[in-house]
């Protein structure tokens, strides 16, 4: 019996495999499905395989004369470094991913880019901003993000400009992330003489401000920069409309840009956000889908408007693609020299990396904008309000 | 000055939801010597609750409240017959291990129920506003229940027979068994008891703040340090205990970064056992 079932088993792997004539090539990835930071990373994950879809239906990517079916795995790291470094090591050993794309959020990208450097894998890295990750002396990292220095330099200036004494309050999570975020823009409001209110971190499973909002209020802070990620920053931003905090000028990291921030009605009117990208950006591509294209495509498959982290995953999709097919071949070290060498504009925006040995991978060429959700017709929607050259409506103060 | 205040008071406000949280814990301990571990996770189960009657069946959310002080009460005699009874009166490490064991598969259950991800329950309530600070009705509606809710025990535990009974052996189960007191569906009563203040509290939690189903283990936290302020087996310490925390929070938080407010928190813990074995305000329990 158990010899006939494996003769069995063996004669139909050999009569499926000529049907194999398409190859593939297999990508893995991990998304927080659950836990703490499952709203954005499903969103980025939602990104990477719509890319997979669209590349799919043309008939793969084309390199060198030859087609391959993209496929995808993923896993569920459940918001955890611990579960992300066990699932990296199993995508490149069990799984023999090719190529890798990263978790969402620079902490999960930093354990993931230990594990993929150690195996010599390419990585393109989406959902991860913070810059130390690129300078630990990597070969094969590529940021699509721009770095967490840059992210709350144009809401200082947006602010600066509506308000040349502000009282400022940082209060962010206390993590890698949301610290060198907020230790970038603490130095210049330092340098330009700024007053800061209050400066504190909180950690990220805090769900109680009342302490810190208090304390605020105590310092007639009239500006408020820092968050985190979505869980504790949405929390905030109703903590903050519940007491009444008085703040004049709120903007949070990341958890505003996501659309399932409008739930919180009047609480998120006048809050502003830095972006990695709006749907609004006039961005022209080299390649790929336009930017009106691709929010179409997103917001007819998933009944919901992409926001910068969706976006980013179809990127970085896209971009590895195009860098297999420009150096004609798959081979890491190919592809590697080809992500070195390029200069291109996507619907994304500009994509350019770090060749210096010291911060490879870093992402040099990419722009933030700062969007803020304004009341039009009695709805809630996110319009671009700083740089001057990408805005669609002006600041609310 | 006025911050301080605000901030005091805010703390005062939490504190009675800590004491009420603590209380469930404490009458345990009083009563049968036993450590719920799971304690935390029955406090979760409070939360869950207001999101099913809240989110899920659309019902008031304050209407969740006696309706997990009932479900409570039922799941904690369930609780106590399938994991605590064989446990009393033997070593204590016993009862700790089974109630881990309990907290473990409560844990596991709610995580691939409803997995680790944050869950938000929106309660909106008229606030108190005072001089640029704002007092969520919230937090003020959770705090005048939880001291609702303290009384009704206090009625419970001093003014009927059966609180008559669950003192009786808490004092001494040998000699109230001779004096014709079923005292192990005391027990199990009182387990039920614990259990339904510990949930009820976890239902007044959500309203205010949004939860996840490792959310329990910093209440449990919280409810150790608040019982070893209030004394062993004491509902009424524990209250007052609970209070305490809130109020040294509230003083702690304007002059020092919320990082360092749990080192406050722990050092007294600390400080409490050596110095108060018998916590702060106990009576005459043992």
């Amino acid at each position: 019996m158990k010899k006939t079932l494996y003769l069995l088993a063996a004669s139909m792997l050999f009569a499926a495999s000529p049907a194999f004539a398409q190859e593939t090539i297999t990508i893995g990835f991990t998304a927080s499905q659950t836990g703490a930071l499952n709203n954005d990373s499903t969103a980025q994950m939602r990104g990477i395989e719509l890319w997979r879809d669209d590349v799919n239906a043309k008939g793969g990517i084309k390199v060198g004369g030859k087609s391959y079916t993209v496929k995808l795995v993923s896993y569920d790291d459940e918001s955890q470094n611990t579960r992300v470094q066990q699932l990296y090591t199993r995508l490149i050993t069990q799984d023999k991913a090719q190529f890798l794309i990263s978790p969402y959020s620079s902490g999960l990208v930093a354990t993931a880019a230990i594990i993929s450097e150690q195996y010599g894998k390419v990585m393109i890295t989406t959902g991860g901003a913070l810059e130390k990750t690129y300078q630990l002396g990597n070969k094969n990292l590529f940021q699509l993000y721009t770095g967490s220095s840059q992210y709350l330099a144009g809401a200082l200036q947006a602010l600066k400009e509506k308000n040349p004494t502000p009282h400022v309050a940082f209060v962010y999570e206390d993590d890698p992330f949301s610290k060198s975020v907020v230790a970038a823009v603490r130095e210049t409001a330092k340098k330009q003489g700024d007053v800061i209110a209050a400066d504190e971190s909180y950690a990220g499973s805090t769900t109680d401000f009342s302490p810190v909002i208090n304390k605020m209020i105590a310092a007639k802070a009239d500006a408020l920069l820092g968050g985190g990620h979505y869980a504790d920053g949405a929390t905030l931003a109703r903590q903050l409309h519940e007491q009444k905090a008085g703040v004049k000028w709120i903007t949070l990291l990341v958890a505003p840009d996501s659309p399932k921030f409008a739930e919180l009605g009047d609480a998120a009117v006048g809050i502003s956000v830095p972006s990695q990208w709006e749907p609004e950006a006039a961005y022209k591509p080299d390649f790929g889908p336009t930017v009106a294209q691709f929010t179409k495509e997103f917001t007819d498959k998933y009944k919901i408007g992409p926001a910068y982290h969706a976006a980013g995953g179809y990127a970085a999709g896209l971009i590895l693609q195009h860098a297999m097919e420009k150096a004609g071949s798959i081979e890491p070290a190919k592809v590697a020299a080809e992500l070195n060498a390029m200069d291109v504009t996507t619907f994304f925006g500009r994509t350019k990396f770090s060749n210096d040995p010291k911060s490879h991978g870093l992402q040099i060429a990419h722009d933030m904008v700062l969007a803020q959700w304004q009341k039009k017709d009695g709805k809630l929607v996110k319009e671009v309000i700083w740089p001057k050259a990408a805005k669609t409506a002006d600041p609310l103060y | 000055m006025i911050g301080i205040l605000a901030s005091v008071i805010d703390g005062i406000l939490i504190g009675a939801v800590y004491g009420l949280a603590a209380m469930g814990l404490t009458l345990i301990w009083g009563v049968m010597n036993v450590i719920n571990l799971a304690h935390g996770a029955i406090v979760v189960i409070g939360m869950f609750v207001l999101y099913t009657v809240a989110n899920m069946l659309g019902l008031h959310p304050y209407g969740a409240v006696p309706l997990m002080i009932v479900f409570g009460f039922v799941v904690g005699i369930a609780l106590y017959w399938i994991g605590v009874h064989r446990m009393i009166g033997r070593p204590e490490l016993m009862s700790l291990l089974s109630t881990f064991a309990l907290n473990m598969v409560l844990i596991g259950l709610g995580t691939a129920w409803w997995t680790t991800s944050p869950y938000n329950v929106q309660v909106s309530m008229p606030g108190v506003s005072w001089r640029g600070y704002t007092f969520t009705g919230t937090h003020i509606t959770a705090a005048a229940l939880a001291v609702v809710i303290a009384g009704l025990l206090y009625l419970l535990l001093y003014h009927t027979r059966i609180g008559k009974a669950v003192r009786a052996v808490a004092t001494n189960r040998e000699a109230a068994e001779l004096c014709g007191i079923p005292t192990t569906q005391v027990l199990a009563m009182a387990f039920g008891l614990g259990v339904a203040l510990a949930g009820v509290s976890g239902t007044l939690i959500a309203t205010m703040f949004p939860f996840t189903v490792l959310s329990g283990e910093a209440y449990q936290l919280k409810s150790f340090v608040v019982t070893v302020l209030g004394g062993l087996g004491n509902p009424a310490g524990a209250l007052m205990g609970g209070i305490a925390l809130g109020l040294i929070e509230g003083l702690a938080t304007p002059f020092m970064p919320l990082s360092w407010i749990p080192i406050v928190e722990f050092g007294l813990f600390v400080f409490c056992l050596i110095a108060f074995p018998r916590g702060i305000f106990s009576f005459t329990k043992a």
